[in-house]
């Protein structure tokens, strides 16, 4: 059986739902181990193991240092013991450094951005490029583990029922430099309503709404709706919203039941983070504005018009 | 002080051509430019080292192009190292990895300065090598970024907000985009850019062999490229006072409202 590593992001005895998502493709895969940088292992092994992980290893608490280096150190140690087939990792902030770091200590490629994993001859990732448009097939050829980097909202977060993970410490090798960057305060941006990312309904807006202050639309439209406000980067970069609102390519993926687009032109980084919505809605002045190749409802009209008529349509 | 940028030539993502179904790479028969997500790390370096410290460009290329490298240059940086060879065509972000580190350490600097994501092949593993190569500490996803007595301070991006994280120097930062404004060159920067030392390099000069970067060194291959399924479209309509209605019947039958 394979054996398949993930990397368990958690804050404060809260795991990620990028990680779970890895743990239901992982346990798909082979036998699955868990590996965390943190203080909260035993308050996570139950809901890991429910997901699907025998066994997690952890650094313990890393006293403010940035997760990368230390546990790159400690799992490619281990890995080298233990020679897991392939090592799986979240497209997160903290997935990329560890997985970069890794990278460099085990002499090792990653495969990045994929979408899917397929079991055929060997791990294949499955990534998709311009725009989504095309799919590219990768895998390895060489001898070492698998390191693979994943979109969010590729596989579904579901619990198998396991029991929980047992708990091994791993031994951190010393760092040197690399360790001395330190967090020393830590800001959380709060906000109304679901978030962006895990949104059942989400409503983004885009430099077709003429000017920052229209964006209330937006937001009074995503409240009304139980959802949550997005943003193309044309407007992030604008400075009319915060970068945490992007969808796209270089912002999140958004997965909803209904994601609706106005004044948004659908460019191709922007619709590969939002085409997995279950369905579309678009409201664009112009015909040919490429969102309405990929929007279950189109219509062709101005955003000043058809989104304050929306609003008062349903009330409060 | 001393600052190294780390900047990619891409071609024009406006444009970005297309697979070569024979080497399944990207084409990259066109000009190649600026990344702009390299422009934010120029601009931040120009104003962190002020008039007194320097900015020396690190760029990797197959083909020699050096396009990119000026419009940095216009900028204001004050020298470049270019690493061309034709056997990187290929390289993986790991090996880019590689040639950059040993390009860097020639330089010996204070800072590394990279994006957090290139944007022909966004990895976005490449700066972290870099630093685990360096044997530097780093902090990725910079929005803000200060310079203090031989330390780095960074607010550093995170999930649901931002952490502030210190770190001695030297040290790697990646940069977000948008983080800063990126200047235009003038006319006196275009042409003074013409004269600063671009010192080019081969995997000789580095000293790293050519069978462990380009299609040699990647260790993994492309087993298909193939069409993604494609979404249909639905009903477009022609908004006539009556759009919001349509929209309210899809929210109620989609049980939303
Ligand atoms: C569609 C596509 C998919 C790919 N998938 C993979 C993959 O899964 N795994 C893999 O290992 N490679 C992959 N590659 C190859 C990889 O992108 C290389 O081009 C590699 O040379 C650089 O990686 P990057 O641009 O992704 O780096 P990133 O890590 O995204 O770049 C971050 C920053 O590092 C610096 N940097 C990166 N490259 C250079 C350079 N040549 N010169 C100067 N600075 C640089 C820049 O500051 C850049 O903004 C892919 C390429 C394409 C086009
Ligand atoms: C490497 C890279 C990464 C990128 N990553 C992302 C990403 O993550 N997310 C992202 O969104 N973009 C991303 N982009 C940018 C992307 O290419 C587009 O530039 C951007 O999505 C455009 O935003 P927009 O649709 O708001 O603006 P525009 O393309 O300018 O479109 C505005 C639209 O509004 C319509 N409009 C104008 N007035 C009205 C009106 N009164 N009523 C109705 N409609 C109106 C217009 O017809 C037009 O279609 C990236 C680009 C690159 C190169």
């Amino acid at each position: 059986m394979a054996n398949i590593w993930v990397h368990a992001e958690t804050s404060g005895g809260v795991v990620s739902t990028i990680t779970l998502e890895l743990l239901a493709k992982a346990r798909d895969l082979g036998e699955v181990t868990a590996f965390h940088a943190g203080a909260d292992a035993e308050q996570v092994a139950a809901e890991l193991g429910a997901h699907g992980a025998t066994r997690i290893l952890t650094t313990g608490d890393l006293d403010n240092g940035l997760p990368g280096p230390a546990l790159a150190s400690a799992v490619a140690a281990k890995a080298s013991e233990e020679s897991p087939d392939a090592i799986l990792f979240g497209t997160t902030y903290g997935g990329r450094d560890v997985a970069g770091r890794l990278s460099v200590k085990m002499d090792a490629p990653v495969i990045t951005n994929i979408v899917d994993l397929l079991d055929t001859d060997g791990l294949t990732g499955v990534e998709p490029v311009f725009g989504g448009t095309t799919n590219v097939k990768t895998r390895f050829t060489g001898e070492m583990p698998g390191i693979f980097l994943v979109r969010p909202k590729s596989f579904n977060a579901e619990a198998a029922g396991g029991d929980a993970a047992t708990v091994e410490i791993m031994a951190v090798p010393d760092l040197g430099a690399t360790g001395l960057a330190k967090v020393t305060n830590r800001f959380v941006e709060e906000s109304d309503g679901p978030k962006l990312d895990e949104a059942g309904i989400v409503v983004s807006g885009g430099r077709g709404l003429g000017e920052a202050d229209n964006f209330q639309m937006i937001e009074d439209l995503a409240g009304k709706l139980g959802g949550a406000a997005g943003a193309s980067r044309a407007i992030v970069d604008a400075g009319w919203v915060p970068y945490s609102y992007q969808v796209g390519q270089t912002g999140k993926v958004v997965k909803p039941d209904v994601y609706i687009a106005a004044g948004i032109s659908g460019a191709t980084q922007h619709m590969v983070g939002m085409k997995g919505s279950k369905t579309i809605i678009a409201i664009n002045k112009d015909p040919e504005a490429p969102i309405f190749s990929i929007a279950d409802l189109g219509i062709v009209g101005d955003v000043h018009k058809v989104l304050p008529a929306l609003l008062e349509a349903i009330g409060d | 002080m001393k600052v190294a940028v780390c900047v990619k030539q891409i071609p024009d993502p406006a444009d970005p051509g297309a697979m070569n179904p024979e080497t399944k790479t990207l084409k990259r028969d066109v000009k190649l430019i600026l990344d702009e997500s390299d422009s934010y790390g120029v601009e931040m370096a120009l104003q962190l080292v002020g008039e007194d410290g320097e900015v020396v460009l690190i760029s990797m290329v197959p083909n020699n192009e050096r396009n990119g490298l000026n419009n940095a240059l216009a900028m204001g940086a004050d020298s470049a190292i270019l690493v061309s060879d034709d056997a990187l065509a290929g390289s993986d972000a790991l090996s880019t990895a590689k040639v950059l580190a040993a390009a860097i350490q020639r330089t010996e600097p204070d800072l590394v300065l990279a994006a957090t994501e290139s944007s022909d092949g966004y990895t976005g593993t490449v700066p972290e090598q870099v630093a685990e190569l360096l044997g530097l500490p780093s902090v990725t996803f910079a929005k803000e970024v200060t310079i203090d007595s031989g330390n780095v301070a960074v607010k550093r991006q995170t999930e649901d907000g931002y952490d502030e994280v210190d770190c001695p120097l030297p040290a790697l930062v990646s940069v977000t985009a948008g983080v800063v404004e990126p200047r235009y060159p003038s006319f006196k920067g275009i042409m003074a850019a013409k004269s600063k030392p671009v010192e080019e390099l081969t995997l000789a000069d580095l000293g790293i062999e050519t069978s462990t970067v380009g299609w040699a060194g990647g260790r993994q291959e492309i087993v298909s490229i193939e069409p993604a399924p494609e979404r249909e479209a639905g009903e477009i309509i022609e908004d006539e006072g009556d759009g919001h209605e349509r929209i309210v019947a899809f929210l109620q039958e989609m049980k939303v409202i």
